[in-house]
C-alpha cells in the first residue's frame, strides 16, 4: 500500500507538470494577451507592462521561472511587506537558529495582471473557501438525497417505490444547474420571498445554489446506487450471510450497502473537486463571489497567471480526490489490493 | 451466434413457442414501444425536430427582429401566471402587450420565436456533438485496442492525462483559441474556411469541435474494452487466417459487433453534450448573437429574473424539456437494446 501510494504521487506530479506544459503552451498560442483593450494602449506601455510581468522574455524561461516560483522555496528575513509580485501560499517561520525573523515561504503563484494589488493566491485565499463552503454543502445535499433514494429503490425494487424513485432521479438528471437556479431563484426568492435572490454570507443565502448544486447530482447519485445494490444484493455472499441467519438489517448495512458504495465513491471523488473550486453558473445566476468565475474570465481576458492557478488547483484537487477514492476502494472491498 | 446463446440459456423453449421468428431489432422495438416515459421522451424529439425544420414557417417573427419600444412587453396571462409581474395600469411596471405570445425580451424580440429557432442550436448539438465523439474515440480506442502493447500504452495515458483535465476549463480554452485563431482574414486558408463556415452556422462548427474533442476519451476507453474481447474471438482470428487485411477486419469484423454498446452510451450522454452547449452559451462562448440558444437566453433572463421571470423561465422549461426527453429515451433505448442491464438476473 505504501509503495502503492508513493508511486501514485509520483505520477501525480508527472500530471501536474504535464498538464502545467499543455495549458501554458495552448493558453499562449490563443491570440490577443492580456494588455489588448479595446481602446488600444500606447505602444510604450504595453513594452513596460510586458517588462514588469516578464512576457518579453522566451517563452521557456517565462515557463521555468514560472514553475520556479511555486516549487521552489524561499527563506526571507525581517518583516513581510504586503507585495503582490511576493505573495506565498505557505508561510512558516523558522526558529531563531535560521536567523532574525526567518521565514520558508512556499508557492507562489504569481501576480493577476486585472489588478496591480491582488494576486493569484490572494484569489485562492478569499475567493476559494466560499466555493469551498458551497460546494462541500451541495455534495452534503447530493449524498443525503442521492443515497437513501437509492438504497430504497434498491430495497423494494419493481415496487411502486422503486418507479417513483427512479423516476425523480431521471428527472433530476434532465435539471442541470443552468435550469435549477433560475426556477429556484423564482420560486423561493422572488415569489414566496422566503429566500435571498441572491447574493453571500449567510445561511439563508446558501441554501438555494446548494440545492440547485445539489439536486442534479443527489439523482446521479440515486442511481448509482440503486444499481450497484442490486448487483451486490445478487453475490453469493450475500446468499451465504442469509443462509447463516443473519437478520435482514445486518445483511443489508454491514454486508451489502459498504460494498455497494464503491461506484458511487468513484464519482463522489470529481465531483467533489468539481463542486468545490467553484461552478461558474451558480456563483453567476446567485452572485456569489467564488472562485467559478475565474474560470472564465482568466481565460476571455487572458490573465496567464490566473489561467494556471485555477487549472493547476483543479487538476490538484482532482488528483488527490481520485487517490483518496483509490485508497477508499481498498478499505470498502478487502479483495482489492494494490501491490 | 444464436446457437451460441441458445446453449448458455435457459429460454430456449420460450422462444421457440412464443416468439416465431421474430428479429432482434423488432423485439428491441416492442420492448421500447411498451416503455411510456421513453414514447413520451421520443415524441417530444420529434416535436422539437419538427419545430427545429420548419422553424421558418412556425415561429411568428424573425428571431433576430428587435423592436425597442416593446422590450420586456408581456402578455396579460403571463403577468397572471407570475403574480410580482404588475402591469401597468395596475400600478405596476409590465408594459401588457398581445403581440407576443409569451412575451418579447429585453430587446423587444419575441421570446418564442427565439424559443422555437433554440431548437435548431441544440438539436444539432444533440446529433453531431456526438458524431464528433464517436469518430475520435472510435479511431483511438480501435487502434488501441486492436494493435495492444507500446500503442495501447500510450494512447491510455493520453487518456488519462485528458481525464485529469477539468473538461468544462478545457472547452473554454479551445472555444477561446477557436473563436480568436478563426477569426483570420485572409481568405484561402483552411482557418479562413473554417471560420468563415463558422460564421454562416452561428457559431455552431465551432461548438460541435470543442465539445466533440473533450469528450471522446469515455467512448475510447469503451471501444477498447470492447475490441480487445473480440479481437480474440474465432471469426476474427478464422479472418485473418483467410488473409484479410488490418482495416478490413477492423471495419467489417470487429466495428459492427461493438456498434450496440456504443450506440447506447452515446444516446445516454446526449443530455451532457445539450447542457454543455447551454453552458457554453451562458457564459458568452456559445453561438454567436444573435442566434437564439436556450443557454444564453438563460443567461440574459436570469440577470432580470426579479422583475421579468419569464424570460428565464420559459428557456428553461424548454431546455428541461428536451434533456427530459433524450434521458428517458436513452434509458428506455439501454432498457430495449440491452435487457441483461435492467438487472433481471
Amino acid at each position: 500500500m505504501g509503495q502503492y501510494i508513493v508511486r501514485r504521487l509520483l505520477w501525480m506530479v508527472l500530471v501536474l507538470f504535464l498538464i502545467s506544459v499543455v495549458t501554458f503552451l495552448l493558453m499562449r498560442s490563443v491570440p490577443g494577451g492580456p494588455f489588448a483593450r479595446e481602446k488600444r494602449l500606447p505602444e510604450a506601455t504595453v513594452a513596460l507592462l510586458n517588462k514588469k510581468y516578464n512576457l518579453d522574455a522566451p517563452l521557456w524561461q517565462q515557463y521555468t521561472s514560472y514553475i520556479g516560483d511555486i516549487v521552489i522555496p524561499t527563506v526571507t528575513y525581517g518583516k513581510i511587506k504586503p507585495n503582490a509580485a511576493e505573495n506565498y501560499l505557505l508561510n512558516v517561520p523558522l526558529p531563531a537558529m535560521f536567523g532574525d525573523e526567518a521565514v520558508l515561504r512556499w508557492a507562489n503563484f504569481g501576480p493577476t495582471f486585472k489588478s496591480r494589488s491582488r494576486s493569484v493566491n490572494d484569489i485562492f485565499r478569499e475567493n476559494l473557501p466560499i466555493s469551498f463552503q458551497l460546494g462541500l454543502a451541495a455534495l452534503i445535499i447530493a449524498l443525503a438525497i442521492g443515497m437513501p433514494l437509492g438504497i430504497l429503490s434498491a430495497l423494494k425494487r419493481n415496487t411502486i417505490y422503486d418507479y417513483l424513485g427512479m423516476g425523480t432521479a431521471l428527472m433530476g438528471v434532465s435539471f442541470p444547474v443552468i435550469i435549477t437556479a433560475p426556477i429556484l431563484q423564482y420560486f423561493f426568492g422572488v415569489q414566496l420571498k422566503i429566500l435571498p435572490v441572491s447574493g453571500w454570507g449567510d445561511i439563508q443565502s446558501m441554501i438555494m445554489p446548494a440545492l440547485a448544486l445539489g439536486f442534479v447530482n443527489a439523482a446521479i447519485i440515486a442511481r448509482l446506487t440503486r444499481a450497484s445494490l442490486l448487483q451486490i444484493l445478487g453475490e453469493d455472499y450475500i446468499r451465504t450471510a442469509r443462509a447463516k441467519g443473519l437478520p435482514e438489517r445486518v445483511v443489508i448495512i454491514i454486508h451489502a450497502l459498504k460494498n455497494s458504495l464503491i461506484p458511487v465513491v468513484t464519482v463522489v471523488g470529481p465531483l467533489f473537486a468539481a463542486l468545490v473550486t467553484g461552478t461558474f453558473v451558480v456563483e453567476t445566476i446567485f452572485g456569489i463571489p467564488g472562485m467559478g468565475r475565474f474560470f472564465v474570465t482568466s481565460i476571455t481576458g487572458r490573465d496567464y497567471p490566473v489561467i494556471m492557478g485555477t487549472i493547476l488547483l483543479y487538476a490538484f484537487f482532482l488528483i488527490v480526490t481520485n487517490l483518496l477514492v483509490d485508497i477508499t476502494y481498498a478499505w470498502l472491498d478487502p479483495r482489492i489490493r494494490y501491490d | 451466434m444464436a446457437t451460441m446463446e441458445q446453449t448458455s440459456n435457459t429460454p430456449v423453449i420460450q422462444i421457440s413457442e412464443k416468439k416465431k421468428g421474430e428479429s432482434l431489432w423488432g423485439e428491441s422495438w416492442k420492448r421500447l414501444r411498451r416503455n411510456r416515459a421513453a414514447v413520451i421522451g421520443g415524441i417530444i424529439i420529434l416535436l422539437n425536430i419538427i419545430a427545429a425544420i420548419f422553424a421558418p414557417v412556425l415561429a411568428p417573427q424573425k428571431f433576430d427582429r428587435t423592436n425597442l419600444p416593446d422590450n420586456n412587453a408581456t402578455p396579460a396571462w403571463v403577468t397572471q401566471i407570475f403574480p410580482n409581474m404588475k402591469p401597468k395600469d395596475q400600478g405596476g411596471y409590465v408594459t401588457i402587450s398581445e403581440k407576443y405570445p409569451i412575451g418579447a425580451d429585453n430587446l423587444g424580440r419575441d421570446m418564442l420565436s427565439r424559443i422555437i429557432y433554440g431548437t435548431q442550436v441544440s438539436l444539432l448539438v444533440a446529433f453531431i456533438g456526438p458524431l464528433v465523439s464517436i469518430i475520435v474515440g472510435l479511431t483511438v480506442g480501435m487502434i488501441a485496442g486492436y494493435f495492444g502493447g507500446a500503442t495501447d500504452n500510450v494512447l491510455m495515458r493520453l487518456v488519462d492525462l485528458m481525464y485529469a483535465f477539468p473538461t468544462l476549463l478545457l472547452i473554454i480554452l479551445m472555444m477561446t483559441f477557436f473563436r480568436t485563431s478563426f477569426a483570420s482574414p485572409e481568405p484561402g486558408t483552411i482557418s479562413y474556411t473554417l471560420g468563415q463556415l463558422d460564421k454562416e452556422t452561428g457559431g455552431m462548427i465551432l461548438i460541435f469541435i470543442g465539445i466533440g474533442l473533450t469528450s471522446w476519451m469515455q467512448m475510447a476507453r469503451l471501444v477498447r474494452g470492447q475490441v480487445l474481447s473480440i479481437r480474440e474471438t474465432e471469426y476474427v482470428q478464422a479472418a485473418r487466417a483467410l488473409g484479410a487485411t488490418t482495416p478490413k477486419i477492423m471495419i467489417s469484423h470487429i466495428l459492427p459487433n461493438i456498434l450496440g454498446p456504443l450506440i447506447v452510451a452515446e444516446t445516454l450522454t446526449i443530455p451532457t453534450y445539450i447542457s454543455y452547449e447551454a453552458f457554453l452559451s451562458f457564459i458568452g462562448l456559445g453561438v454567436n448573437p444573435p442566434t437564439p440558444s436556450w443557454g444564453s437566453m438563460i443567461s440574459e433572463g436570469s440577470k432580470n429574473i426579479s422583475s421579468y421571470p419569464n424570460q428565464a423561465i420559459f428557456p428553461a422549461i424548454a431546455l428541461f424539456l428536451i434533456m427530459f426527453a433524450f434521458n428517458f429515451l436513452g434509458d428506455g433505448l439501454r432498457d430495449a437494446l440491452d435487457p441483461r442491464m435492467r438487472g433481471r438476473d
